[in-house]
């Protein structure tokens, strides 16, 4: 394993506080305060290590309430499940945990939109904490039987008597080989039969219930997969896809793609490919080794997620979940939980727009807006530089590009200079601190890690 | 519970990210085509005119005030061209439900759920059919001889992707790698360099049809509520904040991917905050009564008639339909409701354009990306299937049936789908030919391998 490992190339250039940063956002939330420098202390390989085998899970800060100071009700109340999990984003200590969590919840994109069940997209939830960086086989297996999933893509409505091809076109296109890639309209409708026997039942009150396989309505018959013959059931046709000799290739770039932003040189990728299948299809591993490649360090920027966002700014801010607007303002700036838009997921690649930007900018004003200074009670300087230090000291003092506080000292200075009557003097900047509290979290530097 | 197969709401999201060009392709899995359009610069403007706040596509070299002329210019030399509405039932629209064969033997068979009841609504041309119960509407229009149907309509070896199926539509061509659209290609050769509203999309995002490789196209979106909020923050110091948007987001310059979109989008939010600031939203005078819908559907058609009669030189205009016609469950719901709403639209649309005189100028499009499985599924529904539905509405189209709906037992192919008896570039070429009097083989490739059909009058 070692000697495959060897054969990805591994970041050695220096580990400070910027190149940790970077990696608490691309494999959590961000830093709180002092945290980058400190795991910068620990140099690369054990900083990767604490990420990816942390120990047990802890939370850390207020507990989660709604406005009127209730606990969370994930499992019944509209938008709850959303809020309960940034919660365990913006307090938990395993951020990867959490992180590799929602890569598969957009890998398997299950929506409750077509589920309607909380409580089943909850456990769903648990399903892809538990395989966080396990056996992508046994995930895929367990995907396969899960309750959310049998609902989203019509699993218990596939029978030997009405095959339904929507999961079988979805394991192989979406989760496990890519589209049009080494399968054809026969292996779909050959899987959605190898797939049948799923059912499940529904009582007044719960819903849908009892999930199982019922032999009865199992097509025992043979089947013929990518040329394989047998009389296959939902064990092998995620055997099928696994071990299909175009699975890596699909596995591997799709992963790589949650943690960096442009696509693997070749020769990482054969290696990274090697390496998954020697493991035995272990994601441990694998995301070691891209925690671990010099592109996560010198590579290009990526786009925070709108959760990633909103969780990182309440960890800066030392916030916890005060309020139940983080689940429609996350769904404006194009991200609630648990609704990914289809199958396919989120699309990293488009966070911003003209709409969701607008949607990032209340996000950022609504983690201010407690703490808003009023201009009658609070006298802030009248001093460009003091502001800006200030507002950065609101969020932990993140690293901000000379270009970045060049336009925001700027901006101070001709804000500033509105200033000329002796209560605007007074007041002013205390209207700029809050203003730049509200830019910086908007900056190129902070919606980008 | 009803839902549609999720390739089906993938398809529609990647169209409508790729339609956001100008900040790089969005991630499409291996083996999909790239929509039409991608990569076409994408620049905002307000017609203060007409007070139409768009989005323009392929813009070029030349500047908005270039634009503005060039619309009026295009607007006085031609004032009655021969406008062509494309309307979109997204999802796989199934004809077997929209024309039900009650009198065939295997209907039943294969559709022991779903087949409609006779709903005595002939259809005149093939007295075997009968229009869905809630199709009246495009009944009227098919009786007053102003709707042309084609009942199986598409391509041999029917891909049963959506998002291939519909790039196959849209660029009139099986060619996954095209990247402009059938009627962009038209209006590439006979627009003009300098009017983005000859191809305009109506549902606020470039339409893959109308992707041009050179001439500018728009696109209209709502224009309401682009409003920006600071937590204690007002006054001069507010002005001063916000105009710090569009240089805050380009602080760092372009330098990859993520930065260049974020230095993109801060500076037309800037852009867009004080475009939209005067706009506010203006009754169309509609003659007619439009059906109310949240949907929108009605008000734009409304808005499209608007426009027209405004004398605003459109060309070709692409939009969807309202209703989810990727039917895999409770299709008898879903159906109904997105037959109703789109054909009670069209009909008023068309009402619309008689009582404003341009009934003459205006031939609507509609068509779905393939139709359904001739055989129900077990939940109430119909997979994808390959010959779908198209129709052409307007009083200078010949409303007379083109091909057929055949015997179910001969006209089913191996899979169990129907099969087309018309291609639907023998649409596009005849429309070109026909319609815009323009030389097909200029924008269809291989255009002389279709046969035409006797559309307009």
């Amino acid at each position: 394993m070692s000697q495959t490992a060897t054969k990805v190339p591994v970041y050695r250039g220096e580990f400070g506080p910027a190149q940790a940063e970077r990696l608490l956002w691309r494999a959590g939330f961000g830093p709180r305060r002092g945290e980058a420098e400190a795991l910068a202390k620990r140099g690369l390989d054990n900083a990767v290590h604490a990420l990816t085998r942390s120990g047990r899970q802890r939370f850390v800060g207020p507990r989660a309430k709604d406005e009127k100071g209730r606990p969370l009700a994930p499992r019944d109340a509209w938008g709850h499940d959303h809020l309960w999990w940034l919660d365990r984003m913006v307090r938990g200590n395993r951020p990867l945990m959490e992180r590799m969590t929602l890569v598969w919840h957009d890998w398997f994109a299950t929506s409750n939109e077509g589920v309607g069940s909380q409580g089943l997209m909850l456990r769903q939830n648990a399903l892809f904490r538990r395989y966080w960086l396990g056996s992508f086989r046994q995930l895929a297996t367990a995907v396969t039987r899960d309750p959310a999933m049998l609902l989203w893509l019509s699993g218990t409505e596939n029978t030997k008597w009405s095959p339904n091809e929507n999961y079988a076109r979805e394991l192989m296109e979406l989760f496990t080989l890519g589209a049009g890639r080494g399968y054809t309209e026969r292996d779909v409708r050959e899987q959605a039969r190898a797939l049948t026997g799923f059912r499940n039942d529904w009582r007044e009150g719960v819903g849908p219930t009892r999930f199982r396989f019922d032999r009865e309505r199992h097509d025992v018959r043979t089947k013929r997969v990518f040329g394989h013959r047998g009389r296959f059931d939902w064990h092998d046709a995620v055997r099928l896809c696994v071990t299909h000799p175009r699975h890596p290739s699909f596995f591997v770039p799709k992963l790589w793609s949650y943690f960096i932003p442009v696509a693997p040189p070749r020769a990482t990728r054969l290696a990274l490919e090697r390496l998954y299948v020697r493991n035995g299809y272990a994601v441990r591993p694998v995301v070691e080794a891209i925690l671990r490649h010099p592109l996560l360090y010198n590579g290009p920027r990526m786009v925070k997620p709108p959760v990633v966002y909103t969780a990182g700014l309440l960890r800066a801010a030392g916030r916890g979940i005060d309020t139940e607007s983080w689940t429609w303002l996350c769904a404006n700036a194009g991200q609630q939980l648990f609704y990914p838009p289809n199958v396919s997921g989120w699309n990293d690649e488009r966070w911003l727009d003209t709409a969701t930007y607008l949607a990032r900018w209340d996000l950022a004003g609504r983690v201010t807006r407690p703490a808003a200074l009023d201009p009658n009670k609070v006298q802030a300087p009248f001093d460009a530089d003091k502001l800006l230090d200030r507002a950065l000291g609101f969020w932990g003092h993140p690293p901000l590009s000379a270009g970045t506080k060049r336009v925001l000292r700027g901006y101070t200075a001709r804000a500033l200079a509105t200033a000329n009557s002796s209560w605007k003097k007074k007041s002013y900047p205390a209207l700029i601190e809050n203003s730049l509290r509200h830019l910086i979290a908007v900056s190129p530097d902070l919606q980008t890690s | 519970m009803s839902r549609c197969c999720n390739e089906f709401s993938r398809s529609s999201l990647l169209h409508r990210a790729v339609a956001e060009a100008g900040s790089g392709l969005p991630a499409i899995e291996h083996g999909m085509p790239v929509p039409a359009g991608t990569g076409l610069d994408r620049r905002d403007l307000l017609l203060r005119s007409a007070g139409l706040a768009l989005a323009v596509y392929g813009a070029g070299s030349l500047g908005f005030p270039g634009f503005e002329d060039g619309i009026l210019e295009a607007a006085e030399a031609a004032p009655n061209q021969p406008v062509l509405v494309s309307v979109f039932l997204d999802g796989g629209a199934d004809s077997l439900s929209l024309l039900a064969p009650i009198a065939d033997p295997d209907y039943k068979r294969l559709r022991p759920k779903l087949a409609l009841p006779d709903s005595g609504l002939v259809f005149t041309e093939d007295p075997r059919l009968r229009w869905h119960p809630e199709a009246a509407a495009l009944r009227t229009l098919h009786l007053e001889g102003k709707l042309t149907v084609v009942p199986t309509v598409g391509y041999t070896d029917a891909d049963q992707s959506h998002f291939t199926s519909r790039h196959y539509w849209e660029v009139g061509a099986t060619n996954p790698g095209l990247r402009t659209g059938w009627m962009g290609r038209y209006l590439d050769k006979a627009g003009r360099p300098d009017n983005p509203l000859q191809g305009l999309s109506l549902d606020g995002e470039l339409a893959p049809p109308l992707a041009t490789h050179k001439a500018p196209v728009a696109a209209l979106r709502g224009a309401d509520g682009y409003r920006f909020w600071a937590p204690g923050v007002w006054g001069e110091v507010e002005s001063e904040m916000l105009e710090t948007l569009g240089p805050l987001g380009a602080a760092r310059g372009r330098g990859d991917k993520a930065l260049a979109s974020i230095a993109g989008i801060s500076t037309q939010a800037q852009r867009l905050r004080h475009q939209l600031a005067p706009f506010n939203g203006k009754g169309f005078g509609s003659p007619v009564t439009y059906p109310q819908h949240r949907s929108g559907f009605p008000q734009r058609l409304a808005g499209l008639a608007a426009l027209l009669a405004g004398g605003l030189p459109l060309r070709c205009v692409a939009m969807r339909a309202y209703g989810m016609y990727d039917t895999h469950s409770d299709q008898p719901d879903q159906l109904a409701q997105g037959l109703k709403l789109t054909g009670e639209s069209l009909l008023a649309f068309q009402r619309d354009l008689e009582a404003r005189g341009l009934a003459d100028r205006v031939v609507t499009l509609v068509w779905s990306e393939f139709g359904r499985r001739a055989e129900e599924n077990g939940s109430r529904g119909t997979d994808h299937g390959a010959a779908g539905v198209a129709m052409l509405m307007g009083t200078q189209v010949r409303g007379k049936m083109i091909g057929e709906l055949p015997k179910l037992k001969e006209g089913i192919d191996r899979n169990g789908n129907l099969k087309a008896t018309v291609d639907y570039r023998s649409i596009y070429t005849s429309l070109l030919e026909q319609w815009f009097d323009f030389d097909a083989a200029g924008a269809i490739p291989n255009a002389k391998a279709y046969r035409r059909l006797e559309l307009v009058r």
